[in-house]
């Protein structure tokens, strides 16, 4: 009796092992990289600097700075769970193609469906003491001309250029967006959530045989429009003002991601 | 045999009494880098657990502050409007001057009792020690400097690359360790051994004059500590003090908050070593105490954002004081005054 019960516990443990493994396959479980590819865009075409482009007032604007913070990034799965990435902070630069190409390491296999994250930098990280300003938030490093050191806090979304309608010195424009909340006082939150998915429901397949790459373009024009149509005419030069959070208002929808590859 | 046993112990002692002595006793040159915490003072609010102050993070500290390479072209320092014999104001001057005699619109204010400020500058747009640096030294109008530049500049130079060495164990200079060695030598820069100090500590030379006393009594009569508070003589707040009643040129807190309620507030200064830092007020504007005291009393400009502390209940501006008072309080402000911290050499250029 005391054999036959042990034999069948043997087997129902043989049974649960092999069911926890057949239910994982290989992939899932192995991590893998994901890259995240940021292409600049004006309205249909990529973004090319120096090269004159109409807004939504209908005015011809040129740029020269299109940057932008990328933070707690998210990867969403179709089952609606999430992997958080930790410590996201990234600083993506029109001048810089390095900047626009964010690997990141070890992310759990599986498919992912969707990507979330926030623009610009969360409230928590930019009241934070000096010696969490590393990397991408390094105010003497890569945050530089990223960062008010008058008023403590990171310029999330940096539009730079000219334009033959701007009110400014050299018919330049200036659009320097931040504001986290406030540290002592609150104030404006230029803080944006995003997310995108893809139109054509593609998936990007983790696993450590597979690399795929995540396509999200960032449309400058859409700095100009929806909800609130930015004349450069009337508004030349923008940072830290009441008007700014209109501006971030359009922002919040410039990215939408265009395609996944699968290699 | 009991004599030896006896002389080899005395021997012993004497070594390790040597021993005790020399380890106790400080290298020479080596100042005192304990941080004065007065008694009369409330807690800290800098965390010098993430920065503890060593002497080589100190000296480094106090060779970035006077050292001119710090701007653009290598011609002001900190210390250029933070004079150490002004209470590290910028005495006669009503607002910084920068590099190329470029002016700031507001009067570089005394770097004191840093470790105890809620937030930095005179809208208070810095609230982290460890930041305040970096602000001077990017502004256009003080140092105009960019600080990869200015860490190039810095690695440069044999010297740093060894005292950052010897503060931080590494020659990498980067922006942690150049802002903790500035904010090492400003949160030394503790004024507490005025007068008036030793009168409230009961220590020797702490003397009032009945002048002052009575001064002291009117200071609070007249509700002053209610914004000069604590022993710090400030409660750190932002107040509109009716210097002017419009701020199209400098709309003070309101540029960090975009608050309207906080156009043309301020940062309520410290009251220490008022005989050293003038002229007086955010924009400089009052050159004397007489004058100070006969804005709050006769000259308070009224506008929307007023602190009501500076309306009388009919509705008129201002502190109402005789003369006489006025006098009596001024006493008593001068008693705030601390020689032993300007005169300090471990803070001395």
């Amino acid at each position: 009796m005391k054999k036959i019960l042990s034999f069948v516990f043997a087997l129902t443990t043989l049974f649960a092992m092999f069911g926890i493994t057949s239910c994982d396959k290989d992939d899932e479980v192995t991590p893998g990289p994901l890259t995240l590819h940021f292409e600049n865009r004006a309205g249909n075409s990529k973004l090319n600097f120096g090269q004159a482009y109409t807004n939504a007032a209908g005015e011809s604007v040129t740029f020269s700075t299109f940057n932008y913070y990328v933070s707690n990034l998210k990867l969403k799965k179709a089952d609606g769970t999430t992997y958080e990435v930790p410590n996201s902070y990234f600083l993506v630069k029109g001048d810089t193609p390095a900047s626009q190409e964010i690997t990141l390491q070890n992310v759990p296999g599986g498919d992912y469906v969707g990507v979330e994250f926030l623009l610009g930098v969360d409230s928590l990280k930019s009241a934070s003491d000096i010696s969490q300003r590393t990397g991408a938030l390094d105010p003497a490093g890569d945050a530089q001309g990223m960062y008010w050191m008058w008023n403590s806090g990171y310029i999330f979304v940096k539009v730079e250029g000219t334009s033959p309608a701007s009110t400014e010195a050299g018919n330049l424009f200036f659009y320097h967006i931040g504001g986290f909340g406030g540290y002592s006082s609150p104030t404006i939150n230029n803080i944006k959530n995003i997310s995108v998915a893809s139109s054509m429901n593609e998936k990007a397949s983790v696993s450590k045989d597979s690399h795929p790459e995540v396509h999200i373009y960032a449309d400058v024009l859409e700095v100009f429009k929806t909800p609130n149509v930015l004349s450069v005419a009337e508004h030349s030069n923008v940072m830290f003002a009441p008007f700014s959070t209109s501006i971030a208002n359009n922002y919040a929808d410039m990215f939408s991601l265009d395609h996944i590859h699968n290699d | 045999m009991k004599i030896k046993y006896i002389k080899l112990i005395a021997l012993l002692f004497g070594l390790a009494f040597t021993t005790f002595i020399t380890s106790c006793k400080p290298e020479d040159n080596q100042p005192d880098i304990s941080l004065f915490l007065p008694a009369n003072f409330p807690q800290p609010v800098y965390n010098t657990d993430t920065n503890p102050i060593t002497p080589e993070g100190f000296a480094l500290g106090k060779k970035l502050f006077f050292d001119p390479i710090l701007s653009r072209d290598s011609s002001v320092s900190c210390g250029f409007c933070h004079i150490p014999t002004a209470a590290f104001s910028n005495a006669a001057h009503p607002v910084s001057h920068g590099i190329e005699d470029k002016l700031g619109i507001r009067n570089a204010p005394a770097v004191m009792n840093m470790v105890w400020h809620t937030t930095f500058f005179w809208d208070g747009g810095v609230h982290n020690l460890d930041f305040t640096g970096l602000n001077a030294i990017q502004n256009p109008v003080e140092m105009d400097e960019q600080l990869p530049n200015l860490m190039v500049k810095l690695k440069r130079q044999q010297t740093y690359r060894k005292m950052f060495t010897d503060a931080f164990g590494s020659d990498e200079i980067n922006t942690q360790t150049l802002t903790k060695a500035l904010s090492q030598f400003m949160a030394m820069l503790v004024s507490a051994n005025s007068r008036y100090d030793k009168y409230v500590r009961n220590e020797a030379g702490g003397n009032l004059t009945p002048d002052e006393l009575e001064g002291l009594q009117l200071f609070k009569e007249k509700k002053c500590n209610t914004c000069h508070a604590t022993d710090l003589f400030s409660d750190f707040s932002f107040r509109n003090n009716g210097i002017k009643d419009s701020f199209d040129d400098d709309k003070g807190r309101f540029l960090v908050t975009l608050n309207p309620n906080d156009t043309g507030k301020f940062k309520v200064p410290s009251l220490r070593n008022l005989q050293y830092t003038y002229p007086y007020m955010h924009n400089g504007s009052i050159g004397t105490l007489e004058a100070v005291l006969q804005h709050y009393a006769g000259g308070v400009l009224p506008s929307q954002t007023l602190d009501s502390l500076l309306i009388q209940p009919d509705g008129t501006p201002g502190i109402p004081m005789t003369e006489l008072e006025q006098t009596k309080i001024i006493a008593f402000l001068k008693t705030l005054t601390d020689p032993q911290f300007i005169k300090d050499p471990r803070f001395a250029e």
